[in-house]
């Protein structure tokens, strides 16, 4: 069994189309996988025939964990919330549809910080997920869920959403490969909206093959969301062996400022296997890139204040005992039914809207964006890449950073420029350093971010790092994968 | 502002997120000093035409289907307290 379960999914969709693999049986056994779950990761699974709006009769693809944020048909959805509990929507998101046209059954529902509103999954109203590396450590977030499953041997591979790192830092804390694409590239018709202009969805993975056939199923325009226009071409698979002729470039405006030692070792050794691989590092200046916090913490709260207006104890989820007037019944609902970080962002983003405050906060942080993403155009005039360390440091305790939001968010300080410019950015496993207090040793990601649409370039050479690094560790008792 | 946003929040609620928002704002106000009064502002990171389609009817959820997952429907409809309240 564990050797089935040993297999990528590429490796394991080779194995069925050579009819070496019953589909069926291989799907039935990470179902058996997906039920020994002891990192609060999955919210709801499929324990065979529990969803039939969602049932695949005829499996042909690795069986995939979804983010609890996507709509599905007939199964729980909660995007992590309390005001959602109960909730089984009347559609499938356009992501999950095409995951199961494409033969690929649903394993499950994944956990995730409330409305993807963080970076360690310790804003679940179901409880924080745990780091299969060290349970005592968070898998990162807001996707943590989905990273969690992937690196513990619970699902081949899984889809998670991005806003600002939500899938590169969660599966850069867990060691395993996270892709945010285009803004536009994958339909977001049926996901659950925090920022709109922002949010994207996005595989994770064991290794960037995986990352390269899930997003070709994902990838394309939909009627539905008229914000998706898809790639120009579908990705195939990556098979890119050298960087020869390939220009990275390190922003020393980011990677300047302070990081953990250990996670710098892990950049600064990537950067010579980079060279050694025949790639060639510049230094690039995205001036405007460490204001990306600012600007990002600004539009995303607005927007989130907005999108969640709809929770009202009206149409769908809960709703609060009152005695009161409708107002009343809507303050209490939300109340109850959101948790503190959700609150706290919908008050920040109230506040930059509000009048006499828009322009100052929300039109600037417009502006700011624009800047950023003419950084990153300046840049790649220069160089085909951007890279940088995934997160500034690897996974942090549980509890260690809830007591200060402002230090919570600094830990997207490093893929926030891109999402705020609409680009691709892959995460991919680096190595290993020690944590600041010492322990045993956890994964560091690598970053590389291209410009819009070339997520076949970024992906190739991707694909020549991974081959070159060879990463292999897997968190103790995870034999599998 | 909880007012605006319809979140019922308690005193000690008030209280702390008032001392948590000002620690974020001061870190956002960073961006205040930055000169950008030429700069356009971006609501949208990929150009994009507007997207049309033509302007017939479609397949829409049935009612009951709309109405499953209220947690007070009533009569084909979602029922709500009064906007006025009992006195």
């Amino acid at each position: 069994m564990s050797e089935l379960l040993a297999l990528t999914a590429l490796e394991a969709h080779r194995a069925m189309v050579a009819g070496e693999l019953d589909a069926s049986e291989y799907a039935d056994a990470w179902r058996g996988a997906a039920a020994g779950d002891e990192l609060n990761a999955y919210l709801w699974r499929d324990e065979g025939g529990d969803a039939p709006a969602i049932a695949v009769e005829r499996p042909s693809i690795a069986p995939v964990a979804v983010k609890d944020i996507f709509c599905t048909e007939g199964v729980p959805t909660t995007a992590g919330s309390r005001i959602l509990e109960g909730y089984e929507p009347p559609y499938t998101a356009t992501a999950v549809r095409k995951l199961l046209e494409a033969g690929a059954p649903i394993l499950g529902k994944t956990n995730m910080d409330e409305f993807a509103m963080g970076s360690s999954n310790e804003n679940s109203a179901y409880g924080a997920v745990l780091n299969p590396w060290d349970r005592e450590r968070v898998p990162g977030g807001s996707s943590g869920g989905s990273a969690a499953v992937v690196a513990g041997g619970l699902a081949p591979w899984a889809i998670g959403t991005d806003t600002g790192g939500s899938i590169r830092q969660p599966a850069a804390l867990c060691g395993i490969v996270g892709l945010k694409p285009t803004y536009g590239a994958i339909s977001r018709y049926g996901m659950i909206a925090f920022a709109s202009s922002l949010d994207q969805c996005g595989p994770l993975t064991r290794d960037v093959s995986d990352a390269a056939l899930l997003l070709a199923i994902l990838q394309g325009g939909d009627r539905c969301d008229s914000t998706s226009v898809g790639l120009p071409k579908a990705p195939s698979l990556p098979d890119r062996e050298d960087l020869a002729g390939l220009r990275f470039g390190v922003p020393g405006d980011l990677t300047s400022h302070a990081f953990d030692p250990g996670v710098r070792a892990v950049f600064e050794s990537t950067l010579e296997k980079i060279e050694s691989l025949g790639g060639e590092i510049d230094t690039v200046a995205l001036p405007h890139a460490e204001h990306g916090i600012s600007a990002y913490y600004v539009i995303a709260p607005a927007e989130a204040s907005s999108n969640l207006a709809r929770y009202d104890g009206v149409r769908y989820g809960t709703r609060a005992e009152s005695s009161g007037d409708v107002i009343e019944m809507y303050e209490r609902t939300r109340a109850q039914g959101f948790g503190a970080e959700v609150k706290r962002r919908i008050m920040l983003g109230t506040y930059a809207l509000s009048s006499g405050y828009y322009e100052a906060y929300y039109g600037q942080a417009q502006k700011v964006r624009t800047k950023i993403a003419g950084d990153f155009e300046n840049a790649f005039d220069q160089v085909d890449f951007v890279v940088t360390p995934t997160s500034p440091s690897v996974a942090f305790k549980l509890g260690e950073k809830t007591a200060d939001p402002l230090a919570m968010y600094l830990n997207d300080f490093f893929t926030v420029p891109m999402s705020l410019a609409g680009i691709p950015a892959i995460s991919i496993p680096a190595g290993l350093a020690e944590p600041e207090g010492g322990g045993p040793k956890l994964p560091v990601g690598f970053q590389i971010a291209a410009p819009a649409f070339a997520e076949q370039k970024l992906l190739n050479a991707a694909y020549a790092l991974e081959q070159g690094i060879g990463f292999d560790a897997r968190p103790e008792g995870v034999s599998n994968g | 502002m909880a007012k605006l946003a319809r979140l019922g929040l308690s005193e000690e609620e008030v209280e702390r997120m008032a001392g948590e928002l000002s620690g974020i704002l001061e870190h956002v106000d960073r961006i205040a000093e930055l000169d950008l009064d030429e700069v356009e502002p971006t609501s949208h990171v990929v150009e994009l035409e507007n997207v049309l389609r033509a302007d017939a009817p479609h397949q829409s959820l049935p009612p009951e289907v709309a109405l499953a997952s209220a947690p007070d429907p009533a009569d084909g409809a979602f029922r709500v307290p009064s906007p006025q309240a009992e006195e």
